[in-house]
């Protein structure tokens, strides 16, 4: 990356941080090539997967395997892949932007990210010389596909609890496997899949399986909701024979291995999340410009208008939000050396500091697509409950972005666990600054922000900042090490953690694009802005007081609620009117635009 | 071989056209390589691949056609040449265009010259054959197939939906049509390679070329946009009555009979 002062921020220190607009990467900040591979990708995904759509959701999978080759010619396999192993190690922003493209793709996408994604990266990250050069350069071209077998049929968030076992046989070339391992996707087709297992009961640890070792065979397909275009199916493992070689990492640590792969997995289908939530407004707009009832096309009607602006405004903050991510993957990369980028264990443990981020990116990108794919049928009325409108489709296959890679119950959790953990090991100085907090709004006054442009926003946002630490500060004072038994409280946290994540990159996204070209070539970022910071900061409000009230009672509660108060008090932008404005330039564009 | 393509940054087929103040409006626009000079790109490299030498592609243009140019070199070109008439004029015409590319091609040896069958945006199909009037050279316009054996170049053309074989030699300029190949997509290793090729950018100068030597010889008196259509119209009645009623209408209305 660019070659400037570049700050590297600590994972979660947002919360605490005040951060410049010129310290985050934007999508304004693509270079030409990173441009030019994503049409590479899209017009790939246009001409030659999406025709094949039909075939793929009736389970012809010898389409994907012909598919994921040809993507493999193309180089769209090997972008995190290493280039002695035969990958291009192209930086992150590049490989993010393959995997919003692959999203027009529908459960295609989800093909092609579990074999690029978590079945080929713990090789990456994890292997060790040998199968490395084993195994990436045919992952690389798509010759060998690969599938990642962690969730079992009593264990899905609990990975722990796996049962599948592992011993090694007597003459010690071998490991044994016995186990199911269930929900597996690609499992029709994949050659090499990455499984779990306990050794002697109790060590946990990954192993790289072949298809056709001895043992090795899969069930029968799953009837699912939706991603049809995908395959799966259960992988079981009967006295399966595993050379000791195919050990992955270290016996015992196979959780380091499934919990990094997990955070790339999150922050991955974040970017599928908004690249499906474009797909699904571009439709919304056109099929509302189309349509015409009472002689008027739809999309005339303030209230389809509404629509329309708010899914372009939470795609818009949520966008900044997982591309801010990736940009801080890429600077802190920027610090490697040559050796270190080479190893692994280094990006994933860069990926590993930003956990939270990956989580709230899941979190909030997942339930982003939900809410456009929910107001694409919608908007399509009876046509977009059936099955020859492309949103029908986008609907189904939603649902299970937020269940896997780690349900977004158990993701909300992650986020404040791990910034008490970062708290208490004094790498965020959460504790500190929550108590300089207590003192401050005892004597604060309410302030009126300016009139000049994103002030209001910057004031909501650092106020926001204020807000969840005084919730979270005095959850943590009044539960203690019980706090974690308060999960409504910790989901209230990380809602408020996320919000102001998705604000504040919003907001500096539109500040950084506008220091460069001015306020009049960015209008439509502006209005996102606004609405986007409006309605976040609504309903940080609205947690906060949840969770005081539950957390306090009394005077002291009725002490709490005035700061709340002093900190909440704005006038609000009126976002009914900067709505209407956003939705005028979608209808003319017929697509989201920035 | 010395493989020449002479390459054109269009509007994207997707962008509506919107006309203010009497020009086409470009703001925001998404551009692409001509189509069916895509064609002629993918031909280029095919015929490298398959006789050696090297692929030039050479558009006459303004600084944001590097990005077209660029496409052309990940998708396997080897060399580039921008020919900026940026700063040196303010409009050109079909002969501009071709006056520009006689003094480029002035101390060129090329084999070939590939270019597309027209541009999608003005249409006027000149720039090629007008060219090689210019170099003195063979024109075969339209063509969807071509194979080269030494000197000896067989193609097959598109006439109207007939096929024309004819025999030529080099050195020759071709025009490309739809269906001779099917253009690849830049591939990734491809895009990281472009990069580092040579992309050289001209001006008038550099070619001895006064802005008056290159006055374009047409004007365009207005732009405007075709009628919109309108909605079609179902005749009723019995099918004497409606061919009548048909025929009256293409005589008073449509005027076309």
């Amino acid at each position: 990356m660019g070659d400037t002062k570049e700050k590297v921020f600590k994972g979660g220190g947002f919360l605490i941080e005040d951060v410049e607009a010129e310290d985050i990467i934007t999508p304004e900040d693509f270079t030409e090539e990173h441009k030019m591979i994503a049409k590479t990708t899209e017009d790939f995904v246009l001409g030659e997967v999406v025709p094949k759509i039909d075939n793929l959701e009736n389970h012809e999978f010898e389409h994907s395997v012909k598919l994921l080759k040809q993507a493999g010619e193309l180089g769209l396999l090997g972008a995190d892949v290493p280039e002695e192993y035969g990958g291009l190690a192209l930086d992150k922003i590049s490989s993010s932007l393959i995997t919003e493209k692959f999203s027009r793709a529908g459960g295609f996408s989800v093909t092609h990210g579990a074999h690029v994604g978590i079945g080929s990266l713990p090789i990456v990250f994890f292997g060790n010389d040998q199968q490395k050069e084993k195994y990436l350069p045919v992952l690389a071209t798509g010759e060998k596909l690969a599938a990642y077998a962690l969730t079992e049929p009593g264990s899905g968030s609990d990975a722990l609890g796996a049962k599948t076992t592992a011993k090694l046989n007597e003459a010690g070339t071998h490991y044994i496997l016995n186990g199911e391992k269930q929900w597996i996707t690609n499992s029709a087709f994949a050659d090499v899949f990455v499984v779990y297992a306990k050794i002697d009961g109790d060590k946990f640890t990954a192993f790289i399986i072949e298809r056709d070792y001895p043992g090795v065979s899969t069930g029968p397909e799953e009837k699912k909701m939706g991603i049809k275009s995908s395959s799966t199916r259960t992988l079981i493992l009967e006295d399966a024979e595993v050379p000791v070689e195919n050990v992955l990492g270290e016996i015992g640590r196979g959780h380091v291995i499934a919990f990094n792969i997990l955070n790339v997995g999150r922050y991955k289908l974040a970017i599928g999340g908004v690249g499906s939530s474009k797909r699904a407004l571009e439709l919304s707009i056109k099929y509302a410009n189309e349509r015409k009832q009472f002689k008027t096309s739809i999309s005339s009607f303030p209230l389809i208008q509404e629509k329309l602006a708010s899914v372009a405004a939470n795609t818009y903050a949520n966008e900044s939000a997982v591309y801010r991510t990736v940009g801080l993957f890429e600077q802190s990369m920027g610090d490697l050396s040559n050796e270190d980028l080479k190893d692994g264990q280094a990006v994933a443990d860069i990926i590993a500091e930003y956990a939270i981020e990956c989580s709230l990116n899941k979190v909030f990108g997942t339930e982003l697509l939900d809410f456009a794919a929910d107001e694409a049928v919608q908007i399509h009325g009876g046509y977009g409950f059936m099955q020859e409108y492309e949103v029908e489709r986008i609907y189904r296959d939603s649902r299970i972005n937020r269940i896997f890679e780690g349900t977004n119950e158990i993701n909300r959790m992650i986020v404040p666990g791990t910034l008490m953990k970062k708290a208490m090991k004094g790498e965020l100085p959460l504790l500190q600054k929550a108590e300089a907090l207590q003192e401050e709004i005892m004597t604060m006054m309410p302030e009126e922000p300016g009139l000049a442009t994103l002030e209001q926003e910057t004031y909501l946002l650092k106020n926001a900042k204020k807000i969840a630490l005084l919730g979270a500060g005095l959850s943590a004072q009044k539960y203690g090490e019980k706090l974690e038994n308060e999960q409504e409280i910790l989901v209230n946290i990380a809602d408020m953690v996320g919000e102001i994540y998705n604000m504040e990159s919003a907001v500096l996204r539109t500040k950084k694009a506008i220091n460069k070209d001015g306020e009049a070539a960015h209008q439509q970022k502006l209005l996102y802005t606004q609405v986007y910071v409006q309605e976040a900061f609504n309903r940080i409000e609205s947690h906060a007081k949840e969770t005081l009230i539950a957390a306090e009672s009394g005077d002291s509660l009725r002490m709490m609620l005035g700061a709340l108060r002093k900190l909440t008090r704005h006038t609000p932008t009126n976002v009914i009117a900067k709505k209407r404005e956003i939705a005028a330039s979608l209808i003319k564009e017929q697509k989201y635009i920035v | 071989m010395n493989i020449f393509v002479l390459l054109k940054r269009t509007f994207d087929t997707e962008e509506k056209i919107v006309i203010k103040n009497g020009q086409i409006e470009d703001d925001g626009a998404e551009y692409i390589i001509n189509p069916y000079d895509e064609y002629a790109v993918e031909e280029a490299i095919n015929l490298r691949d398959e006789h050696g030498g090297e692929v030039t592609v050479v558009t006459v243009g303004e600084e944001d056609s590097e990005k077209q140019l660029r496409t052309a070199l990940a998708m396997g070109a080897d060399k580039s040449v921008l020919i900026n008439t940026e700063d040196d004029l303010e409009e050109g015409d079909q002969y501009t265009t071709v006056k520009i590319l006689e003094a480029f091609f002035a101390d060129k040896e090329a084999d070939i010259i590939l270019a597309g069958n027209v541009a999608i945006d003005e249409a006027s199909g000149q720039v090629g054959p007008r060219l090689a009037e210019r170099l003195d050279i063979p024109c075969i316009t339209t063509i969807t197939d071509i194979k080269v054996d030494g000197e000896n170049v067989n193609i097959e053309r598109d006439v109207e939906g007939d096929v024309e074989k004819i025999e030529t030699s080099l050195p020759l300029l071709v025009t490309c049509q739809q269906g001779l190949n099917e253009p690849r997509y830049p591939s990734l290793p491809g895009i990281m390679k472009a990069k580092k090729k040579p992309l050289e950018e001209l001006e008038l100068d550099d070619l001895d070329l006064e802005e008056d030597d290159v006055e374009q010889k047409s004007r365009t008196t207005e732009i405007f946009l075709p009628p919109e259509k309108e909605a079609g119209k179902v005749l009723e009645g019995e099918s004497d009555e409606q061919v009548k009623e048909l025929v009256s209408l293409l005589k008073t209305e449509a005027k076309v009979l």
